[in-house]
């Protein structure tokens, strides 16, 4: 839909001259498929960057196919729809424990994912569920690990806020641990020369934590291939982040760093300032990306999220910033999707949902020897304390190790 | 006669403990920093994943040497000096061993090492088992622990009962040369988190070395303890320098007839309970030595193993604790030398133990 050729560049350089973008290349060359099957969008809201030279930073207009669009719109839906299935099985009671919902978040994980390399990491904190289905693990891993069955995805062991896949390291429930683990991963792309980025999440709570702090310098330092990603959702926990940060400007927070903030809700945008942020991190050094979104849901299913905000402010969140509704909008005004196909789309992630639901309530526990299996990759010269004496034999499952 | 080869024996001990004159000596020796460092220069030479990071390791040569000359060696890759900033490159270690990597993560002391144990607990030791087998985490986590000299309570203290208390890791707490190049290069080769508690008052102390223990495929196995003076009447315990205080109180007690066995625990995670319990036995009597506080401590375990064990019928006498007085460090000179167990306390324990049985063995020495 958007002007080609001269005109195009020179409404590339008037968005330039507002957000300060440089030319990018011709769109054609990123993508190989027929043009009448791509638009060209601007992304509706400017990227505010720290420390990047005017004329820099990322495409505000980016490319989007139909297929694209087809697949981001089913990722968004189908992680809403598996966070719907996890409060439902949190409230029947197949859920014990810690369950964080990312209801509202969607964009951010939809949006990095489509931005990142095959041989890119990524580490998050304990907001995982729909980043481990990104990160290629099944709706029912997802789910089957909440139930904490044999055929969840980390066996059973981990629940919640301990899952792991393919370049996909978790999952940690220590609020900012998971910050230095991935300039670790950084730190091993950079040793090995093998041209990956590493990606750590955090949120606006874990930001005011010191080893992140740490980590800036550290990455800096050593010019780490590092992207650090502040989801801002506002609040972590119950203390928004105004009462917890005397610079709640989290892109602005590295020191050195540079910093992009970006409008979390907008899939497009998360994807563009990735894309850009992974090139940088490869090619000139860390930086940080703060996407600004928000959590429909409390803290956990525990907390019912409204003595610290109004139900007003999270009905004008849903109505004004969902990151669905809003990307729906933007491909209908595109003529990218139809409503048959939207419905299509719906109805295959209910379909996949609800059989993972299913699966997650009927598969087995883990077997009684799963206990004391895994607890070292190796072999342990001893037995390990059952409860009443030294009478276990630790054991090691089949399960291929990363390493 | 009996007496006079003890003396032998007793003499011979404490010169391999404390001896550091070339000439004493006939046979080759070997400082425990030098065997740390020629452990450590092997490894690196071995694999191209093994790399070193902490607090002044390259360029000033480590602050207490024991990675003298490994940065000319290696370069800027390969050995890492890090800002004084524990919690963050203990993470950046642990994620390193994540993706693949063999990081060797020396800290200054262990005492440091608390502003990173949410690191070595939480990320190295549980995620294999949280991950039900699919990212192991192979890193050493090295460096000086337990009480030094003149440092006073918050440089002075033992990690090995913290750490060993932590399924998924395992803890080693080498006494001399012959462990700490073993027992290192097995814990570098290891495929999961271990945690490797040095003693800073060992490192210049050198001991006998022969040609296998000086081989670059020399390994000593993890878990595994050591007879380092075979006797049939008391079992003494130790790890780390509390081994040299035992076997100096070992000398002491075969001077009144009484042949102590000394063990040294190496491993501290996995316990060779085996070794403790085909010791005791045989000598019917045990204490245990350490230089850690004794609550929840190394003797402690050791007692409740024995005592659920058919081990515990073959006791003449209840097992007794000899440990680091539960006080913080003192900085004061005899304060400090009367808060860690001495020779004369372990011979007073090992005494109260044979109960009569130490005076008819004197007898039986006359």
């Amino acid at each position: 839909m958007f002007p080609a050729g001269p005109a195009r560049r020179l409404l590339q350089r008037f968005a330039h001259s507002i957000s300060g973008a440089l030319p990018r290349p011709q769109p054609a060359k990123e993508d190989p498929r027929p043009k009448e099957e791509l638009r060209y969008v601007r992304l509706p809201k400017d990227f505010q960057l720290h420390l990047l030279p005017q004329m820099t930073g990322p495409d505000l207009i980016v490319p989007l196919s139909k297929v694209d669009a087809l697949r981001y719109y089913r990722q968004m839906v189908a992680l809403r729809s598996l966070e719907t299935a996890a409060a439902n099985l949190y409230k029947e009671r197949f859920i014990r424990g810690f369950c964080h919902l990312y209801s509202g978040q969607e964009a951010c994980a939809v949006g990095i994912r489509a931005a990142m390399g095959e041989q890119d990491k990524l580490i998050s904190g304990y907001r995982i569920h729909g980043w481990a289905y990104m990160m290629g693990v099944s709706a029912q891993g997802v789910l089957a690990e909440l139930t904490g069955r044999s055929t969840g995805c980390s066996g059973g062991k981990g629940g919640s806020m301990h899952m792991y896949g393919k370049n996909f390291f978790g999952g940690t429930g220590i609020v900012g641990d998971q910050v230095p683990l991935g300039a670790g991963l950084a730190f091993a792309g950079k040793y090995l020369k093998d041209g990956s980025v590493a990606l750590a999440l955090y949120g606006d709570g874990a930001a005011n934590q010191g080893q992140i702090a740490e980590t800036f310098n550290m990455a800096q330092l050593w010019q780490l291939p590092l992207v650090f990603v502040c989801e801002n959702n506002n609040y972590g926990m119950g203390t928004s982040s105004k009462r917890s940060s005397s610079n709640d400007k989290y892109f602005k927070r590295g020191d050195l760093l540079p910093g992009i903030r970006v409008d979390g809700q907008d899939v497009l945008a998360v994807k563009s300032a990735t894309k850009f942020a992974i090139q940088h991190a490869r090619d000139k050094g860390p930086l940080i990306v703060e996407l600004e979104t928000y959590r429909y849901g409390g803290h956990s299913m525990s907390d019912p999220g409204t003595s610290y905000r109004t139900r007003e402010e999270v009905q004008r969140i849903r109505a004004e910033r969902d990151p669905i509704k809003i990307f729906q909008t933007l491909c209908f005004q595109h003529a990218l999707i139809s409503q048959d196909e939207l419905m299509e789309l719906n109805n295959q992630v209910k379909a996949e949902i609800k059989a993972a639901t299913k699966a997650a309530i009927l598969d087995g526990e883990p077997s009684l020897p799963d206990l004391w299996s895994d607890v070292y990759s190796g072999p342990y010269e001893g037995p390990l304390r059952g409860a009443i004496g030294d009478d276990l034999e630790h054991l090691r499952l089949p399960k291929k190790s990363t390493n | 006669m009996m007496l006079r080869s003890r003396l032998t024996q007793a003499a011979q001990a404490a010169q391999r403990a404390f001896s550091t004159s070339p000439k004493a000596m006939a046979a080759k020796q070997m400082t425990v920093r030098d065997a740390l460092n020629s452990a450590l220069d092997e490894e690196l030479a071995r694999d191209d994943r093994v790399f070193l990071l902490g607090e002044e390791v390259a360029q000033y040569d480590g602050a207490y040497k024991v990675s003298r000359g490994l940065w000319k060696k290696y370069g800027d890759k390969r050995i890492i000096d890090t800002p004084i900033t524990e919690m963050g490159f203990a993470g950046i270690a642990t994620g390193a061993a994540m993706a693949g990597l063999r990081p060797v993560c020396e800290f200054m002391t262990f005492n440091f090492a608390m502003q990173a144990i949410d690191h070595i607990i939480n990320s190295a030791a549980k995620t294999f088992y949280m991950s039900a087998g699919a990212v192991n985490v192979p890193i050493v986590f090295r460096g000086p622990n337990g009480a030094a000299s003149g440092v006073a309570a918050q440089h002075s203290q033992c990690f090995a009962a913290w750490y060993a208390h932590c399924p998924g890791l395992k803890v080693i707490s080498p006494y001399d040369t012959e462990d700490a190049r073993g027992l290192l290069k097995a814990a570098i080769r290891d495929p999961d988190p271990v945690v490797f508690l040095e003693n800073e008052l060992m490192y210049g102390t050198a001991f006998p070395v022969d040609d296998t223990i000086t081989d670059k495929d020399f390994v000593v196995p993890i878990g595994k303890a050591k007879i380092m003076r075979p006797g049939k009447d008391i079992t003494i315990v130790a790890h780390s320098k509390a081994v040299e205080t035992s076997l100096l109180a070992a000398a002491e007690l075969a001077k009144k007839g009484i042949e102590a066995e000394v063990i040294n625990l190496r491993s501290i995670r996995p316990l060779d309970t085996a070794t403790i319990f085909a010791s005791v036995k045989k000598t019917h009597h045990l204490i245990t030595v350490e230089n850690g506080w004794p609550q929840h401590g190394v003797g402690a375990e050791i007692c409740a193993r024995i005592m659920e064990d058919q081990t515990f019928f073959e006791l003449d006498a209840p097992v007794w604790r000899c440990a680091g007085v539960d006080v913080p460090m003192p900085y004061a000179k005899t304060l400090e030398a009367h808060a860690l167990p001495r020779v004369p306390d372990l011979v007073e324990a090992a005494l109260k133990v044979l109960g009569g049985k130490a005076g008819k063995a004197a007898a039986a020495a006359k």
